[in-house]
Order: structure tokens, then sequence, then C-alpha cells
């Protein structure tokens, strides 16, 4: 069997919290069914940046939130067994600082009762992703995805979530397709700056055409692989747009921070669309 | 409510996000106070609560509530206080009465209520002191003697103590400059404060140096001390991590956590002011 590719309305990661801030505006169903991608989880707890660590700019966020989370031990012990029993469709986002740490990480999770699949995060803007396994090449994150793929098994889904650039998108999804993931989400925050200079990653509806343009050209030039786009749905305007460019999922995001039923409103709209295990 | 697996679908009385409506506006001093309609908002508050409020384009704005009315003649009614300081700020101090603004809330941890009559003494300073006066109302109830400090740099970013005489039994207004009740800062008199007023609990909200001497106070007293943070939270709701709070856990072990979700109401004893 084939993994099933989720969707179409995902949680994108980091903005989900841990799952249990989006129940109240999860609509009547709660967490059931929903497709939710956790914030990344690392090996060690990391604590995240210093503060602050969101801005506003037009159309959008900068953010250099570094990816805190309470590592994998803490992660399997309390907030997994959470989002499974509340009915979530849990993938895990991972992000390890070198290849041996995303095969850990996946080989415990696919240990763990209810992981769903994993989303491997390989294209974090840098201060976003600071003090991870540095991904420039497309064979640097094919070699990840590998490394992931051998160790979760074949039936469940691993997609490999990119930088929305476009000169090297088409390459980077291309390699992590053969290199075994089941779709790549396109794309990750555009690398971005604070108004005093720091480095972040550039989210919202700001980056939306970028991202848009990276599903179409993955679309255009690799037909087969399932692509899932991210970066500025917040309505069904902006999601179908995305489908339209042949996205077969949508993750939401930002629009989250602004307006936490986003989730639940879009998956009454958009009815799931008809997958076969191809 | 939950199902037969035990999954929980929705809580009972957590957080709504809805439109809502203004439906009176004041300008006292340099603050804007709004009175909103918000469904299901008020009757699910407690204090040290606060509300987010989305503007067009933007994070949502976090919100102290002033006051909660179970009943008026628009129903139940929230008092939120606006400093224009920003583009955001700006732009709800200027909605009028009849706009439509789409509120989440009651959002974060609320303050610790004692479970017996104790002496309790509430700490505020400028804007951000709007929590403590729903608080003294409840501590009334609860049958504490409740003493009010209310502080501010001036008259013009000093919340009026007037109605909280009803349920204080002192209130005190400190300004800095001396252009309405006495003269000087919070931390000159915290510790006499504390010792006059015999508190078993400080409760405080405003700046983080008033927190923190608060909470230095309250210490030294041997009386416990929850304080409301103010911090930057660009969702309110605890899903984007974008306001990291340093404390200390139960298990005397450093973290970092979210102001608005695990706060903004914390035991003072737990933060790490040097850190934030």
């Amino acid at each position: 069997m084939i993994a099933r590719v989720p969707g179409p309305v995902m949680v994108a990661a980091g903005c989900g919290g841990t799952g249990r801030e989006l129940v109240p505006y999860a609509g009547p169903g709660g967490l059931e069914g929903l497709d939710f991608v956790t914030r990344s989880i690392t090996l060690d707890p990391r604590p995240g940046g210093a503060g602050p660590r969101l801005v506003e700019v037009p159309g959008g966020l900068v953010n250099a939130v570094g990816l805190p989370n309470p590592g994998l031990e803490h992660f399997l012990a309390t907030e997994l067994p959470w989002l499974v029993r509340a009915g979530a469709q849990v993938f895990v986002s991972i992000a390890g600082s070198t290849m041996g740490e995303y095969a850990d990480l996946a080989r415990r999770l696919s240990r763990a009762p209810g992981v769903a699949g994993l989303e491997v995060n390989v294209g974090a803007p840098d201060e976003v992703g600071a003090r991870l396994f540095e991904v420039r090449e497309p064979y640097h994150s094919a070699s990840v995805i590998a490394a992931v793929r051998r160790e979760f098994p074949a039936d469940r889904p691993v997609l490999a979530k990119l930088r929305s650039d476009v000169s090297r998108i088409v390459e980077g999804a291309r390699s992590c397709h053969e290199a075994g993931a089941t779709a790549v989400v396109v794309g990750n925050a555009v690398p971005a700056a604070f108004p005093d200079g720091r480095s972040g990653g550039l989210s919202g509806p700001a980056v939306a055409p970028i991202a848009l343009r990276c599903v179409a050209e993955v679309h255009r030039a690799l037909p087969d692989v399932p692509v899932v786009g991210c970066g500025g749905v917040h309505d069904v305007a902006s999601a179908r747009a995305y489908l339209s460019a042949g996205a077969v999922a949508v993750q939401v995001g930002t629009a989250l921070l602004h307006d936490p039923t986003t989730v639940a409103r879009l998956r009454t709209t958009l009815a799931p669309l008809p997958q076969e295990d191809a | 409510m939950i199902d037969a697996r035990g999954a929980v679908h929705g809580p009972v009385h957590g957080p709504v996000h809805v439109v809502g409506e203004v439906v009176a506006t004041k300008r006292i001093g340099g603050y804007r106070h709004l009175t909103l309609t918000a469904p299901g908002v008020p009757e699910a508050f407690r204090p040290g609560n606060f509300v987010a409020v989305s503007v067009a384009g933007h994070v949502a704005r976090p919100l102290w509530v002033h006051r909660v009315r179970a009943s008026s003649a628009f129903g139940p009614t929230l008092d939120v206080v606006v400093e224009a300081r920003g583009e955001g700020t700006t732009w709800l101090a200027a909605q009028p009465v009849g706009a439509k603004v789409p509120v989440t809330g009651p959002l974060g941890r609320a303050f610790a209520l004692p479970k017996e009559a104790v002496s309790c003494l509430l700490v505020g300073e400028g804007y951000a002191a709007a929590p403590l006066f729903p608080l003294a109302e409840r501590l009334r109830e609860r049958g504490c003697a409740v003493s009010l400090v209310v502080s501010a740099p001036d008259e013009s970013r000093l919340l009026s103590a007037l109605e909280a005489r009803r349920s204080a039994r002192s209130v005190t207004v400190l300004t800095a400059d001396g252009s309405v009740g006495q003269r000087g800062t919070v931390t000159e008199h915290l510790d006499d404060l504390v010792r006059r007023s015999e508190a078993d609990v400080v409760y405080a909200a405003g700046p983080h140096g008033v927190l923190r001497a608060a909470a230095a106070a309250a210490e030294r007293a041997g009386a416990w001390s929850q304080v409301a943070v103010e911090t930057d939270t660009p969702c309110g709701t605890g899903l984007c991590h974008g306001c990291p709070l340093p404390v200390v856990g139960e298990d005397g072990v450093d973290r970092v956590v979210r102001a608005c979700a695990e706060g903004p109401v914390v035991r003072g004893d737990r933060v790490r002011w040097d850190a934030l």
C-alpha cells in the first residue's frame, strides 16, 4: 500500500500550538479527522529564540521563533497521545541538526502509536532553524529524506517541506520525491529580515504569489509528484488558487494567528478531493 | 463535550472567536475606553483573562478587560482600555459606536483566587492596571479585605479608582508627578503598603518593573504574589509561540512558557525577571 496524501486542508507546522489551543475554534467536531502538522520537534528540547519573535509587516509576519519545542521524549509522552486521543491525524514535523538526528527522530516516531505521517522540515530560513542541518543544495534535502524514509514505514506518508525558491524548487521537489517523499510541501517561510536587520522568515499573504508560482512550476514539471500548497492561505479563494495550480492540499498557518477559526471554516467549505491509492 | 472515547470536543466555557460590536466609547485621560458586546466572552471571563481584538490586516491586539457587565441594554458587555501606541491600537481607539470588531477571548490564565477570606493588596500602574478592578470585585464577593493601589506617571494615564471604592477597603492613588493623589511610585511605597495592608496575597498588574517590585515585596513579607505579565502576544491564543516568558517551573527547572497561554498571570516568584 502506498501512503495517502493528506488534505485538502491541513494545519501548517508551528501555527497550531500543541493542538489543544485550537480546540475552542475547531468547530463541533473538534480535532477529529483534522490533518494536523505539529510544530517542528527536535531530539533535544529547544527554548526558542529571544523576543520579539514575530513582527508585522504589510501582508504578513516576519518570524524568528526558533522552533521552541519540548524535545522528542516529552512530545511522545504528552503532546502526541493527547493529539491522538483528540482524533487528529498527526503529522509530526521533524527537524535535526545532523542527518543522524533526522533518522533517529523518524525511527522513534515510526514506533509511536498514532503518528499518521512525518513532515520533514528541510527548508527553514536560517535564523528560524538556527543550528539545524544545513540544507543548501537539493541533494542535501534528498539525503535527509532518504535517511528518514529508511526508518519510517512505506505505507505512511513522509512530506518534504521545502523553501519557496523558484529557481531551485523543481530540482528540490524532484530529488526529494526520488528519495522517497510522498509529497512536497511548498513552502516554508521565505528568508527575510526584521526591520532591525535580524534574519527571519516571511509568511502570510505577502508570500502567497511566490509559493503559488513554485507550486505551479513543480506541478508543470513533475505532474506525478503530489504538491501541498502553503503560504498565505486564509480563505476559500486563496486555497482554491493552490488547488487550481495543481496542489492536492493546502496548509493554513499564519491566518490562524489572525483568526483561529480559519481551518474550521475551510474544512467545511472544501470537501475532500477524491483520492486513489495510485 | 466529551465523547465515548474521552475525546474533548470544545470546552464548555472556553474562549470563542466572535464578531463583537462597539456599543459605547469614552475618552478618559490618555486612554480610550471601549464597551463591546462579544457573545460568549463576558460570560466566560475571569479576572486576569484578556481578549484579542483583530485589526484588519494585522495580528490581533491583546487588551486587558477593565469591567464586565452580566447584563445591560446591549446584553452582557465588556470594557477594554486602549492606549493608542501603534497603527493597530490607533485604529482601534478610533472605532465609533456601531463598529464591528472580531474578538477572541477570554484568553489566558486568570488570577488564582484565595480559598479563604484573606487580606489582598492589589497594585497596578497605567492602563495595564485594568484587570485589578474586576479582580477587586471578585475578591470582595469572597469576603477578602482588598487594598487597592493605582498608580501612573501622571493623571492622564491613571485609571479612575472611584468605582473601585465600593469593592476595596482602602484605595491609594499614586502619581509620579503628584498631579493627583500621593506623589511617588509604586516601588517606593510597596514595602510600606504590604505591611499596612497585612497582605497575604499581592496581586500586581502593570509594567515589568512594578510586577518585579511587587513580587519581591511579597517575598520579603512572606506573602504570595500573582502578577499579570504584559508582553507582545502576536496571536494571543497560544498557537504561535511568539510570546516567550522565562519562568522557573514547579520542579525548579528553568523553562520558557507562552505568556498568552501559560500566563499572563503567573506566580511572581516564578518569573525569571532578568531574562525577560
